[in-house]
């Protein structure tokens, strides 16, 4: 008997639940002497139904949390003591291979007697548990149900108590936020402590030298590997300031023809054309720049006698730029337009022509939110990841050339943890270390980039 | 105006009206340049979209036809089924190989060298057997009959016939032989290569042979991560939206939570990624690869999206019927549950599929959770190792073939081809249902 038939059978009881408490307060209010019911029949119903449905599906969760700690240790208690002297890791493997046989999967090789008896143990104690677990759950339903129905009674007061259950459910719902939040941070900073006990933070934030290869030897050569993360933070706002190149000017420039000078027929087809291309995922614009802008931007380096690297800094930069041009152009225009007309009309009432107007009133009104939205643009571009590691280089150079390939954190955490990987090697708890860094100054970037669009904001409103 | 009265140091001729005049040629000169500008920046971004449909579209249109060369195959009864006695396990081992590869040497018959057969036998791809195969399985009647099969061509003799391999080139530095394009020219003199639909593409998994390599498994594969993706963050993002429009004080948490959602939505994917990888993948030991651990991770990215649509959604809908409801006598919780809701459900909707558009694309988390693998089955449930669309895409942009680079055009078209369907079903329901009160 698997759980999702238990918790069909559950989804079934619960309708049964319904159904009988809705009954019951149709019967009460229809027999006599005619009693008058505080709530209408469904919520009678709906009382059963979550009597039913809240306590059993607790205890279902609980139980298949609980249940495989239980079975593992149970299993290794009974193998032979041969077996289980052997290191914790090997244990694992072991054990693996016990459920691989259980669940009917290829087992490498023949398996060893003792493995088999286990395997055989383990599927008897799983269905063991499985029936013990489906009786449980159906008397404690049945239990409850019976509870419940009992109450079911006209001065009962069955809408309040259901509708602050369902207020307690959007309760928990919105919690799921925070602890997302929560359990990025603490996830990211647990493994990033580990990596802090392995390499100290000083020599992290400031070293200059990036290899994070570990050997797998003690006697390999340049085993020791390096993990000063200055060369992946300067490749970063190197990339980052090349698409804020593109982006910043680009996008303003575009939103000030949208708002102040394109016809409303322009504007209505031009702004959602230019909003597509934040549409447009990133694998796209990655597999672009490195196809495309990469190697055109290497021919035409040739013809100028310059050396570029085929996966320079600027190839994905320009990459990026475009990509984020959205992002600041429509941020942008939102501003813009809440700059009040009566500043415009002064303007205009001086003699000013409309491009003074717009550099000498309107801008500088809307400085701080067009600060806010350039800001939200950097966090965006020191984010990106599929462009990067498509289009930017591997090798930590540490270089203000636009033209050298230089390799930013993105990439390293890409890098760093594609393929398999062991959780207690510095290498891996590196991209951590780097995840910490990206996710605080993004969020460092966005609250103050809130900060300053609402403040502005709330100066015109 | 004093200007007019004080004395001039550039002389009387010279009036204010005349440097206003001389000023206002420059200044509507400087008007015009700006304006240009502006029109210019429009142009670049609205022109880089172009470039880049066009560039797509006329490197992806190709793979969706490949070559395929018609050859008249013998189902010889000794090699197919030797004991007649239909077998299927016999038909199933049969040496196919060989029998196409008899019927290449009968068109050929002047090649007898061991070395030059191996390059004829390179003109087809290495599982144009399965397709013969296929046909002797379904229907072993055939055997003994002589067929004029339309057989896989290999993936080098595709590009050559789709102009792709350059024929001027030196023999060592292109990867079809003079010998191998004299045999190709002489199939299509006699009119044996044609392009025909590429079924390949659409119905199988990767392939290390770009001219098998598909993208079904990887569309599966984000099929099942979306379905999850949805299945969780449409409940739970219209549940916490209602909750934080509807019901909550206005205090500490709540705008704690509020913050809280706002910078999860900018959040960088990939932190989401290593989210997944230490959470589910580490801790709760969910398996690696699958569809549900990447349906897990695109829910927390896209839960913020859907909440601040939802919202919007609520805050849609004017304090009026709110009001008229309370008036009646409806409690706090039919209000919302029979009128608020029900009215604003289609804003909700569209920001949701909006939500889903971007999951759909998301790639940069889903390396981080093992989905960057080599998957040639087509997963059966969210539990199997799967890729994701624009997973496989990375990979193919990776692939050396060329054959590989139409087949990731082609592969970014599909996928664009469903952003657009996503995107225009989220227009479409927001005019349809769009109310002004």
């Amino acid at each position: 008997m698997s759980a999702s038939t238990v918790l069909i059978v559950l989804l079934g009881l619960t309708a049964l639940a319904y159904a009988a408490g809705r009954q019951r307060a149709i019967a009460g209010a229809g027999s006599a002497p005619r009693r008058t019911y505080h709530s209408l029949p469904g919520y009678y119903g709906g009382y059963v139904a979550l009597w039913c449905l809240l306590p059993t599906v607790c205890l279902l969760a609980i139980w298949l949390a609980v249940e495989p700690i239980v079975l593992k240790a149970a299993v290794i208690d009974a193998l032979p003591p041969a077996l289980q002297a052997l290191p914790e890791a090997e244990l694992g493997l072991l054990y693996n291979d016990v459920r691989n046989l259980v669940d009917g999967n290829v087992v490498f090789g023949q398996p060893d007697p003792a493995v088999v008896d286990a395997a055989e143990r383990y599927a008897s104690l799983r269905s063991v548990s499985r029936y013990l677990l489906a009786a449980t759950v159906l008397v404690a339903g049945i239990a409850s149900i019976a509870f419940a129905y009992r109450r079911v009674r006209p001065e009962m007061r069955a809408r309040n108590q259901v509708e602050k259950a369902i207020e307690l459910l959007l309760v928990a719902a919105s919690l799921v936020a925070i602890l997302t939040t929560v359990g990025i941070f603490l996830s990211v900073l647990f493994e990033a402590l580990r990596f802090f006990q392995l390499v100290s933070p000083i020599e992290f934030l400031f070293g200059l030298s990036w290899s994070p290869q570990t050997a797998i030897r003690e006697d390999q050569v340049g085993s020791s590997g390096a993990f000063g993360a200055i060369p992946l933070f300067t490749g970063t706002l190197l990339i980052s300031g090349i698409a804020m190149l593109v982006a910043a000017p680009v996008g303003l420039m575009s939103a000030i023809y949208l708002s102040e000078y394109a016809n409303p027929r322009l504007r209505n087809y031009a702004k959602p054309l230019l909003e597509l291309l934040a549409g447009i995922p990133t694998v796209v614009y990655g597999y672009f720049a490195a196809l495309w802008v990469g190697p055109t931007l290497r021919r035409f380096g040739e013809t100028v006698g310059l050396d570029v690297a085929s996966e320079s800094a600027l190839g994905a930069g320009l990459v990026m730029g475009i990509m984020i041009i959205p992002f600041v152009s429509s941020l942008s225009d939102d501003v813009i337009n809440a700059v009040p007309q009566a500043l415009r009309d002064g303007s205009y009432g001086l003699g000013a022509t409309r491009s003074e107007t717009i550099r000498q009133v309107v801008l500088p009104a809307a400085l701080p939110g067009i600060v806010g939205a350039i800001l939200l643009a950097v966090s965006r571009a020191i984010g990106e990841t599929m462009i990067v590691v498509m289009a930017a280089g591997l090798a930590a150079n540490l270089t203000a050339n636009p033209l050298e390939a230089v390799t930013t954190v993105t990439v390293q955490i890409v890098t760093l943890l594609v393929g398999d990987q062991e959780f207690d090697s510095a290498k891996t708890l590196a991209a951590f270390a780097l995840g910490l860094v990206l996710f605080l100054v993004t969020l460092l970037l966005n609250v103050v980039a809130l900060k300053v669009v609402r403040r502005y904001r709330e100066q015109y409103e | 105006m004093n200007d007019v009265s004080a004395p001039d140091p550039n002389g009387p001729e010279q009036s204010t009206r005349a440097r206003v005049a001389e000023g206002l040629a420059r200044r509507y000169r400087r008007e015009r340049r700006f304006r240009l500008l502006g029109l210019a920046a429009l142009l670049f971004g609205l022109g880089f979209l172009a470039v880049f449909f066009v560039t797509l579209i006329a490197n992806g249109h190709s793979a969706f036809q490949q070559t395929r060369i018609l050859l008249d195959v013998e189902l010889d009864a000794a090699t197919i089924d030797p004991e007649g006695r239909r077998d299927p396990i016999a038909l199933e081992t049969a040496n196919y190989q060989g029998l196409i590869r008899d019927a290449l040497v009968a068109r050929f018959p002047a090649v007898t060298e061991r070395r030059d057969l191996r390059e004829l036998y390179a003109l087809l791809s290495p599982a144009a057997d399965l397709e013969v195969r296929k046909l002797v399985l379904d229907d072993p009647d055939v055997i003994g009959e002589t067929h004029s099969l339309w057989l896989l061509a290999d993936d080098d003799v595709d590009m050559l016939m789709k102009g792709y391999i350059d024929r001027d080139a030196s023999e060592a530095g292109r990867r079809l032989s003079d010998q191998q394009i004299g045999w190709i020219d002489a199939l299509v003199a006699e009119g044996r290569v044609d392009r025909k639909f590429n079924r390949y593409f659409f119905t199988s998994g990767d392939s290390r042979d770009p001219e098998l390599a598909g993208i079904w498994s990887a569309t599966v594969g984000s099929f099942f991560m979306l379905l999850v993706t949805l299945a969780l963050s449409f409940p739970l993002g219209v549940a916490t939206a209602v909750y934080l429009e509807e019901f909550a004080p206005r205090n500490r948490w709540t705008d704690l939570i509020e913050v809280n959602i706002n910078n999860l939505a900018a959040v960088p994917s990939i932190v989401f990624g290593l989210l997944g990888l230490a959470l589910f993948i580490n801790l709760f030991g969910l398996p690696r690869s699958a569809p549900l651990v990447g349906g897990l991770v695109l829910t927390l990215m896209t839960l913020p999206v859907i909440i601040i649509a939802s919202r919007a959604a609520l805050t849609a809908v004017p304090p009026s019927i709110r009001e008229a409801a309370l008036g009646v006598g409806a409690s706090k919780m039919q209000v919302v549950m029979h009128h608020v809701l029900p009215l604003a459900l289609p804003g909700m909707l569209t920001g949701t599929i909006i939500g889903m558009a971007r999951a759909l694309g998301e790639s940069a988390p889903l390396l981080m959770i093992g989905m960057v693998a080599f998957i040639v089955d087509v997963p059966d449930s969210p539990l199997d190792p799967s890729t994701a669309l624009p997973v496989q895409i990375f990979l193919w942009a990776d692939s050396p073939e060329r054959a590989f680079v139409e087949r990731t055009s082609a592969a970014i078209l599909v996928l664009l081809a469903f952003l657009v369907l996503m995107n225009g079903a989220a227009i479409l329901l927001r005019k349809r249902f769009e109310r002004r009160y």
